[in-house]
Order: structure tokens, then C-alpha cells, then sequence
């Protein structure tokens, strides 16, 4: 009788989920939660741009190189874009495009190396040698090439930059899959006699999560630097649609009059890289337990 | 054989077989359109004979692996082939012609921001490690993070704005000459050169300052500080000679960092520079430039990888010690 009692006296329910997010939340520090302020920002942006932002993408209703006023914000560039509204899209093209990459070369990366890692072997060798000699080449200058040759458009980019990046996702899902492979845990699915999804799925994804998360983090900001860097070479996202990387580039000539204009856009860029390395150094202190300088 | 002279061939090998790998996904690259180049540079119009004429007169109607082969050794006898561009008449623009002044300015500006950035970021690193956790490391830290973070162009225009519009002190285009004298050339290229300096310096100071943060927790820099020996005693002599093969992996990677970045760096600044002329060559399509621009970057980004590698060999006390 009693020890039913202390039983249900010990046993406190279960955090929920909200809970728990809120938990997590309120132990955060100010500068992840100024970097997690920022993305959502952003993410507010690119979903709710036509609502936002004041003009449409592609209006030139306008006359070009108006300076700010109450009707633009921050005035017109050349073609009579209202460069506040052009500033509000491209958060949905630049960011859009970049996380559409990050994803796509992630789900490949991750399941190569994944199964690279279960497989060993010939599969293991074969895509490991490729891997490498991709890795020997900067993106950039690969990107470039690449661009050249089957021609720019945001579907190629999207593509070459995934299958880039691919490679070096699949160096580190390769690297913690073989380290979590061999646990006894894995072991011991095997000998119960799970099938090799269970495997996957159940023990070996959950426990290799935390570094391909923060490896996302870290892979989106690389792919969004690229990205903004290809458009602001002139091979990335063509116009009219609205992209960040092009915007500087289209008014780089302001700046040698004095206009800060164009540096907003690239402020812009800076910014959201910035924020999501303040969220991924947090997220990668709580899931290692590192503490830099110990 | 020595071990260490046994491991430095080994990695040489390494080296050379990256390189050719590296060199047949660049060629092979633009086998990916068989046909198709033609068809896009000359229109949807074309006459099979003329895209036929087209291919035979750049000779790619031979087999991909005779033009690889011929490719390839005259690439490393430093013959690039002819430039697509201008190539309709009789006269040949021949690449390594185009590239080769374009290299050197090229390598003038990498040569500039690395001889700049290299001693001041390990000076930077040591002094964050020495007095981590300071006010010193904490501004550096957050500064160098921030400029991580940012892409060069923005740092390149902010660079522009304050320091050439504003205040005046620099042109905001580094357009050089061949007849550039020398201090007129550094001068006009101290621009870009800063703002790559700016970039690496970041990166190469943050793994210094991680490489030697790593060694400190050794057990032998714990004795040292035992014996009561001085601070700055125990990272130059007992930390710092252990921590060249990390430092040399740190400044090689960030000179084959130089070598990209130097791309948006020179379009930024209209710098006649081998960066810049790749890009105008992708968006004109111009093959034989493309591939060659290509070949350079990627073999100087293997060249500066495989030689940190060996220097870490080298420099690796318990490689000249076998057991």
C-alpha cells in the first residue's frame, strides 16, 4: 500500500513539448535569442512579402533614382523599383533558394554517407575517392565553371550547388554514422533482428542528429554566402527577380557618389548570416557540452 | 627510406593523383552538353553543317579523350589553347597570352594581403590565446566572428564607401597597367588587399587562437607551468613549437582561401585581375578561358593544401621518431 503511494508521490508528468521549448528558450543567452530574433524576422519577410512590402516586385511604375521619401522608403534604383519593397522579395528569393539548396544537398549528402557508412565496401571506396576530388576544388570557382557551362538559371543553380555541397555533407554524415555504427546499441538492434530501416530510423539517425544539425546551420549561411555571391557576380539569380546579391550589384555604381545604397542589401546578407552562427554556437554548446577556453 | 621522406612522397602522389582527378572533371565538365555548346553559342537557328563546321573548326568532333590528352599537356607546358572569343576571323587570341599579365596582378594582390595578414593574425591568435577570456579576446572574438559572417563584397563596399567616398584616401577602382610602376601598383591595389586581409585574418586568427587554446590543456604545458616558469615563456617555447603543424594547416588553408575570394574581391575593385576575367569568360561562355581560370585556382588550392600537409609532417616530432 505504501509503495504504491511514494510511487505516484515520485512520478511527475511528463514536460509536454511547449514546455520544453520554453524551457530551452528562457536558458537561452541574449545572443542566440537576438540571432533567433532576427530569423524570424526574416522568415516573417519572405513569407508575407507581397503583404509587406509596399510595391510589386517587378513595379516600375516609378520614376528611377528617386531619392527616399514617404512613398519609397529608401527611394528608386534605375529602373524605378521601389528598392524597399525589392529589399522585402528578395528575402523570399535569396533565402528561399538557399534553403531549398540546403535541404535538397543535405537529403542527398546525409544518405549517401549514411549508407556509405552501413555498407562499407566497394559503395563506401567508390563514392569516398569521387567525394574527395570534388572536395580538392572551391565551390566557387566549381560553381563558376559549372554555371558557364550549362547556363545560368536559378533551377542549374540550385542543382550545382546542392550536388556541391553534397560532398562535403557527406564527409561528416559519413564520419558520425561510422561512429555511431559500431555502438552496442546498433549491435544489439541488429541481433533482435530489426530490418536495416529500423536501424536507421530509429537508432542510428536520432543519435547522429545533433552535429548534421548544426552542420545545416553552418552549410545554409556557406550556401547563402555562395548564392549571394554568384548573383552579385552576375551568374546567380537573374532579374527582375528581386535577389539580395544582384541588388548590390545593380547599384554598385551609387556607391562611388556617396550613396550608401547599395550596401543595404549586402547589410542585409550579413545580418541573417550572422544571426544563424549566433544560434548554431548555442545550439552546438548545448548538444557537446563545449566550452570554448575552458 | 626514412619514414618522414616515405610519408612526404606518399602525400606528393596523393597530391598528383587529386590533380589529375581534378583535371578531368574540369574538362570533363564541359563534355556534360555533347553538341549542345554549339547549339548555344551559335542559336536555335543553326544549320546542322554550320554547328558541324563550328565543332571541327574548335576541333571537338575528335573523341573527348584524345582532346583531354592534348588538353592536358599542352595546359602543362602553360598552352591554354585559343580563346573562343575573337576566334571567327583568322586571328587567334591565345589564352595563356590573355591570362599570364592578368596572373600576375593576380598574385600581386594575394601576395599583398597574405604577407599583411599572415604575421598579424598569428600575432592576434597567440595574444587572444595568452589572454583568452579578456577584454582583448572577447572584442576579437566577436569582431572576427561578425567578419566570418559577412560576405567580402559587403566588407569590400564598406571599405569603398568610408575609406575612398567619404574620406578620400584611396580610389574606389584599382585599374592597373602593365607600365604600373611598383609603389603606384601597391598603392592602388591597398584597397582590395585590405579588404582580403580583413577576411583572413578572421579565419587565421580564430584557429591560431584554437590550435593553441588546444595545446594548452597538454599535461607537459601544465609541468611547465608547475615549474613556475613565465607566461609567455611557456607559449613560445613549449606551445608554439608544438603548434606549427596546426598553424602552417591554418595558413595554407587560408591562402587557398585568398585564391576565391580573390574572385569577388577583383570585381568589386574592376581590378585586371585572372579572377575577374573568369567570371566575364563564364558569362560569355568562353571555354578554353573558363577551363584554364579553373585549372589555376584548383591546382594552387591543391599545391597550398598538400604543402601544409607536408609541412605538418615535417614538423611533427613523433614522425622523425618512429618506434
Amino acid at each position: 500500500m505504501s509503495a504504491i503511494q511514494l510511487e505516484t508521490r515520485l512520478i511527475k508528468g511528463r514536460r509536454t513539448l511547449w514546455q520544453n521549448i520554453v524551457r530551452t528558450l528562457k536558458a537561452s543567452p541574449n545572443s542566440a535569442r537576438f540571432g533567433m530574433i532576427v530569423m524570424l524576422i526574416y522568415a516573417l519577410c519572405a513569407i508575407f512579402a507581397p503583404w509587406i512590402a509596399p510595391f510589386p516586385e517587378a513595379d516600375t511604375s516609378a520614376k528611377g533614382m528617386l531619392p527616399s521619401s514617404w512613398t519609397h522608403i529608401m527611394g528608386t534604383d534605375q529602373t524605378g523599383h521601389d528598392f524597399f519593397s525589392r529589399l522585402i522579395f528578395a528575402a523570399r528569393n535569396t533565402i528561399g533558394i538557399a534553403l531549398i539548396t540546403a535541404l535538397l544537398s543535405f537529403f542527398v549528402g546525409s544518405t549517401l554517407g549514411i549508407t556509405a557508412a552501413l555498407q562499407r565496401g566497394w559503395f563506401d571506396q567508390g563514392v569516398s575517392r569521387v567525394v574527395d576530388a570534388f572536395l580538392a576544388i572551391p565551390v566557387l570557382i566549381f560553381a563558376l565553371m559549372m554555371l558557364s557551362v550549362i547556363g545560368k538559371g536559378v533551377f542549374n543553380l540550385i542543382m550545382i550547388l546542392a550536388l556541391l555541397d553534397a560532398t562535403r555533407v557527406f564527409r561528416l554524415a559519413r564520419a558520425v554514422a561510422l561512429n555511431a555504427v559500431v555502438m552496442d546499441y546498433v549491435e544489439s538492434a541488429r541481433l533482435r533482428g530489426e530490418g536495416t530501416r529500423w536501424i536507421v530510423f530509429r537508432e542510428i539517425v536520432p543519435n547522429i542528429l545533433p552535429p548534421l544539425i548544426t552542420e545545416f546551420g553552418l552549410r545554409f549561411c556557406f550556401v547563402f554566402l555562395t548564392i549571394a555571391a554568384l548573383s552579385f557576380l552576375g551568374v546567380g539569380i537573374q532579374p527582375p527577380s528581386a535577389d539580395w546579391g544582384s541588388m548590390v550589384a545593380e547599384n554598385k555604381s551609387l556607391i562611388s557618389y556617396g550613396y550608401a545604397l547599395p550596401l543595404y542589401p549586402a547589410f542585409a546578407i550579413a545580418l541573417l548570416t550572422v544571426a544563424v552562427n549566433l544560434v548554431v554556437d548555442w545550439f552546438l554548446q548545448r548538444t557537446s557540452g563545449l566550452r570554448d577556453g575552458k | 627510406m626514412h619514414p618522414v621522406l616515405k610519408t612526404v612522397l606518399q602525400r606528393l602522389g596523393l597530391g598528383m593523383i587529386t590533380l589529375f582527378a581534378v583535371s578531368i572533371i574540369i574538362f570533363s565538365s564541359l563534355a556534360l552538353l555533347p553538341g549542345g555548346y554549339a547549339q548555344n553559342i551559335l542559336g536555335q537557328g543553326a544549320t546542322p553543317e554550320l554547328v558541324k563546321n563550328f565543332n571541327h573548326e574548335l576541333g571537338l568532333d575528335r573523341p573527348a579523350s584524345v582532346r583531354y590528352v592534348e588538353w592536358i599537356t599542352n595546359a602543362v607546358q602553360g598552352d591554354f589553347g585559343n580563346s573562343y572569343s575573337g576566334t571567327t576571323g583568322t586571328i587567334k587570341r591565345s589564352v595563356s597570352a590573355i591570362i599570364a599579365p592578368r596572373l600576375y596582378n593576380t598574385f600581386f594582390l594575394a601576395a599583398t594581403a597574405a604577407i599583411v595578414a599572415v604575421p598579424l593574425s598569428l600575432f592576434l591568435g597567440i595574444m587572444a590565446a595568452l589572454y583568452r577570456n579578456s577584454w582583448f579576446d572577447r572584442i576579437i572574438n566577436s569582431v572576427t566572428l561578425t567578419t566570418i559572417a559577412m560576405p567580402e563584397f559587403f566588407i569590400a563596399y564598406i571599405l569603398v564607401y568610408v575609406l575612398a567616398v567619404k574620406l578620400r584616401w584611396f580610389y574606389p577602382n584599382s585599374t592597373v597597367s602593365a607600365n604600373t610602376p611598383f609603389l603606384e601598383h601597391l598603392y592602388r591595389v591597398a584597397l582590395p588587399a585590405l579588404t582580403m586581409t580583413l577576411v583572413i585574418v578572421a579565419h587565421m586568427m580564430r584557429m591560431t587562437r584554437a590550435a593553441i587554446i588546444n595545446l594548452l590543456a597538454a599535461p607537459y604545458i601544465e609541468m611547465a607551468q608547475l615549474k613556475g616558469i613565465s607566461k609567455s615563456r611557456v607559449i613560445l617555447r613549449h606551445a608554439l613549437p608544438n603548434a606549427w603543424a596546426p598553424i602552417a594547416t591554418v595558413i595554407a588553408f587560408n591562402l587557398a582561401y585568398l585564391v576565391v575570394g580573390v574572385v569577388v574581391v577583383e570585381v568589386v575593385y574592376v581590378y585586371p585581375g585572372i579572377g575577374q576575367m573568369m567570371v566575364d569568360a563564364v558569362s560569355s561562355r568562353d571555354m578554353p578561358v573558363v577551363q584554364a581560370c579553373a585549372l589555376i585556382f584548383a591546382a594552387t588550392y591543391i599545391l597550398l593544401n598538400l604543402l601544409a600537409d607536408i609541412v605538418s609532417i615535417i614538423t611533427n616530432p613523433r614522425l622523425l621518431h618512429p618506434k
